[in-house]
């Protein structure tokens, strides 16, 4: 059984509005260590201003973010565009803006499935070696919240798969909440202990099944996603079908 | 060889190039060589205003970049295309600033010397206002340099560290008046964006790491400064602008090189 903890980060009544725009209303939500918590929601539903507001790269109009004590936050965002007129190694990027020691960088490259990349430019990296880099610098620190966004996209249906099961390896290892933000169904209701949809506001939340059969979840993105639910149901050794609120990763 | 003057007009386009050159860097990185253009032609302005008030020049430009660029960056929040925004601030001041100075009949000034620099002329006074400018802008630089160089590759991954990218982009905005004011003299307003650019553009091929193009640029702009004052000697030339025309020659040439070496992956 989960037991009651201090939550890494939580959002209280949050409302954020652009050009009198609302793009989030009354967001609570917490996330505590050893969670995988996943946002799903069409586009334009305000999942990235979420994420982004959690990292303090937008001001809320109203409402409150707290960060637990000493939080150390690893985040990968949606797209990283390098100037190439900036020269930039991996070693460098993973040095930004703490540097490590030679081992720590080839070390985190290794986990992250491109060993020995230290040296390359990142603008040499392919799509899917350039997210695993990104992945990398954000985890170099040992983060105990990591937050992506959409941080599938590129990979193909292998690499997608191959990368929700890497999370869940990065949970075990390092204890940390995860949160991340996908509009890619079919995989992240594998993935996930908690799922929140959202539209602007909070539709429903919680445990993928109950999401998926609920009817503001179906009314989102219809009942297409039979499929999605099957993958999940095949996958019975992260996902108990009993009540409890922890995933089984003794096996 | 070197009479004192010259002496003093070295070491001052070495104290320029000493803090345009990481500072250049972050211009061609952030795409902000237009920025720079018009943060210079802003400072005729500064000069017309400075002698009008008889005050120093370089309080003059320094107050008016910062004036123009605070302006751009705080406008261009508000939805102007960036880029038309400097072009209606760059050449209005410019005119405006000529305007100015035509007004100033009774004090005798040759805007030429503020157009192209009179790095020939530079006192100790100006000396010591160069390099005290260009130390503070190199330390400012160095100091903020981790900060600076995560905002300009990411804000969002800068966010997450808990740091304020429009702080840091207020600095380099700051630093960029300040080599402004300080370059005045030695090249002039017209040529002060050339300083900052070229090297670190004839760096980047031959760089790895965003340090390495800092102080490759460094060293490309110091050749530039020295190669334009034996140019200018030898053939007679005003020196700011053959110091520009040396950096150009040095970029097309290094430029032609990396090309033709295999396995760079540099492009400007």
């Amino acid at each position: 059984m989960a037991l009651p903890q201090t939550p890494l980060i939580q959002a209280d009544g949050l409302n954020l509005r652009i050009n009198d725009n609302p793009i989030l209303q009354d967001i609570t939500l917490s996330l505590s260590a050893g969670e995988i918590v996943t946002v799903v929601g069409p586009n334009g539903s305000g999942k990235s201003t979420l994420l982004r507001a959690l990292i303090g790269a937008m001001t809320p109009t109203s409402g409150r973010i707290t960060r637990a004590a000493g939080l150390r936050l690893g985040y990968v965002p949606q797209r990283l565009h390098i100037d190439p007129t900036l020269p930039l190694s991996v070693r460098r990027f993973l040095n930004l803006p703490r540097r490590h020691a030679r081992r720590a960088i080839d070390e985190a490259l290794e986990q992250a499935g491109i060993p020995g990349r230290a040296d390359s430019p990142l603008t040499a990296l392919s799509g899917g070696q350039f997210q695993r880099a990104l992945m990398a610098r954000a985890l170099i620190d040992a983060p105990n919240l990591l937050m992506l966004d959409e941080a599938s996209q590129g990979l193909d249906q292998a690499g997608t798969a191959d990368f929700y099961r890497q999370l869940e390896h990065i949970r075990d290892r390092l204890g940390c909440g995860i949160l991340l933000v996908s509009h890619d169904l079919h995989v992240v209701m594998r993935a996930a202990d908690r799922v929140i949809c959202l539209n602007h506001h909070i539709c429903c939340q919680g445990r993928p099944e109950a999401v998926s059969a609920a009817p503001e979840y179906r009314a989102l993105f219809g009942t297409d996603d039979e499929t999605a639910l099957a993958l999940f149901r095949h996958n019975p050794h992260h996902h108990p079908h009993d009540a409890h609120t922890e995933p089984d990763h003794a096996g | 060889m070197l009479d004192d003057f010259m002496v003093r007009a070295t070491l001052a386009g070495l104290g320029v190039v000493l803090a345009a050159a990481p500072l250049g860097c972050f211009v061609v990185w952030r795409r902000m060589a237009f920025f720079g253009a018009a943060t210079a032609h802003a400072a005729v302005l500064g000069v017309a205003l400075s002698l009008a008030l008889s005050m120093s020049v370089f309080v003059g430009v320094l107050a008016v970049s910062l004036l123009m660029a605070v302006t751009v960056s705080l406008l261009s929040d508000r939805g102007y295309a960036m880029d038309t925004l400097l072009g209606v601030m760059a050449h209005s001041s410019l005119a405006f600033g000529l305007v100015a100075v035509s007004f100033l009949s009774d004090v005798r000034i040759d805007l030429m010397a503020y157009l192209f620099g009179d790095i020939l002329a530079v006192g100790r006074t100006d000396l010591a206002i160069i390099w005290g400018g260009s130390l503070l802008v190199l330390g400012l630089t160095l100091w903020r340099w981790q900060a600076l160089l995560l905002t300009t590759v990411n804000a969002d991954l800068a966010y997450a560290e808990g740091m304020d990218p429009s702080r840091e982009r207020l600095i380099l905005t700051l630093a960029l008046a300040i080599v402004v004011a300080v370059a005045i003299k030695v090249v002039g307003v017209l040529l002060i964006a050339a300083l900052l650019i070229i090297p670190a553009a004839t760096a980047r091929p031959f760089s790895r790491t965003p340090e390495r193009m800092a102080m490759a640029a460094a060293g490309l702009g110091a050749l530039a400064v020295l190669g334009g004052m034996w140019g200018s000697w030898q053939w007679d030339t005003p020196t700011g602008p053959t110091i520009v025309c040396v950096s150009a020659t040095l970029f097309a040439v290094l430029a032609g090189l990396a090309r033709s070496l295999p396995g760079r992956h540099g492009a400007v």
